[in-house]
């Protein structure tokens, strides 16, 4: 299940595997529900520069997205099904960064038997 | 063959512009101090240390004060921090004071480890709501203040600019009167330029 994300101009994330320990990751986690939540895909991510840090940050910027993959359970019943949980993630420009956030996220499926 | 004249005027431009370049003059930012009948009183606050202290502003009255709100998991914070440790080694003994606030949410369990791992030699504290809505709300980081002597801020910069701009600025409030309540602190947006002296022909004399 592709998960899109966009970022705005300028700023950037960092990846699920950051630079540094002290660096939030972009994380994806799902709440219980119908379905068993799965390994979590994320894009390759890009070695972004800046030129006031000493190594590059692993980061993702603009539009990229995220695969989430489900388990469904035996006794689960046929038909639209839906997923909700938080991703994590901290932005920043070349200058500044932004608080980490939660963000709200959702999904609908259908399951099929 | 270019003359004496020529020669003069080449290496006065080359000059100049090594100068600026180093002032990072065509950055976006400048030292920029507020004249100080305009500089509003800084909000105290009281906020503990890694000992549990606690650390108020107001302790630090008679001082130039850089008030840094920052966070381990800010790049550009990290990048002033060497520069913030060398100012409080320079300038400590001139009634100089670097004071950080770490917006960690986590609070010591990041910032203790990280300060060890920086060597920061300057007073850490963590944040509070209350602290950040005292200045405005801060809701980018790094976000400096520099305060004056009497407990004033003198300029506040969002976000990373550059250390000559910091240097200037802190420089400038040292070396200003203590109690300077009337008139223009400085006027010039630039240090004073040590090439000035190549702008004048040759057989002009000395400036003061």
């Amino acid at each position: 299940m592709p998960v899109p994300l966009s970022l705005a101009e300028g700023y950037h994330v960092n990846s699920n595997h950051p630079s540094d320990e002290y660096l939030i990751p972009l994380r994806l986690t799902w709440s219980r529900g119908v379905l068993t939540p799965g390994e979590v895909v994320y894009p390759t991510p890009t070695q972004h520069k800046i030129q006031s840090e000493p190594k590059p940050l692993s980061v993702y910027s603009g539009n990229f997205q995220l695969i989430a993959k489900f388990n469904v359970p035996p006794t689960s019943v046929a038909g639209p099904a839906a997923m909700s949980g938080k991703l994590r993630y901290q932005a920043c420009n070349d200058k500044m960064c932004l608080a980490p956030k939660d963000l709200d996220v959702s999904v609908q499926l259908d399951i099929v038997k | 063959m270019l003359d004496r004249k020529r020669i003069f005027q080449i290496l006065a431009i080359g000059g100049i512009a090594a100068y600026l370049a180093s002032c990072s003059f065509f950055e976006a930012d400048w030292p920029a101090l507020k004249d100080a009948k305009e500089r509003k009183k800084a909000p105290d606050f009281a906020l503990k240390d890694s000992t549990g202290q606690v650390v108020k502003l107001s302790d630090f009255k008679g001082k130039v004060v850089l008030l840094n709100f920052w966070a381990t998991w800010c790049g550009p914070c990290e990048v002033e921090i060497p520069w913030f440790i060398e100012f409080e080694r320079q300038y400590k003994d001139r009634d100089f004071a670097v004071l950080g606030v770490s917006a960690d949410e986590d609070g010591w369990t990041s910032v203790r480890p990280f300060v060890e791992r920086q060597k920061m030699n300057y007073r850490v504290v963590l944040a509070d709501e209350k602290v950040s809505q005292l200045y405005g709300g801060v809701d980018a980081l790094p976000t400096s203040f520099i305060i004056d002597r009497e407990g004033r801020v003198a300029s506040s910069h969002i976000g990373l600019i550059s250390k000559n701009t910091y240097r200037t600025e802190i420089l400038k409030l040292l070396e200003s009167p203590k109690d300077e309540k009337n008139g223009v602190v400085s006027r010039n947006r630039l240090p004073a330029s040590p090439w000035a002296d190549l702008l004048r022909p040759p057989g002009a004399g000395a400036s003061n």
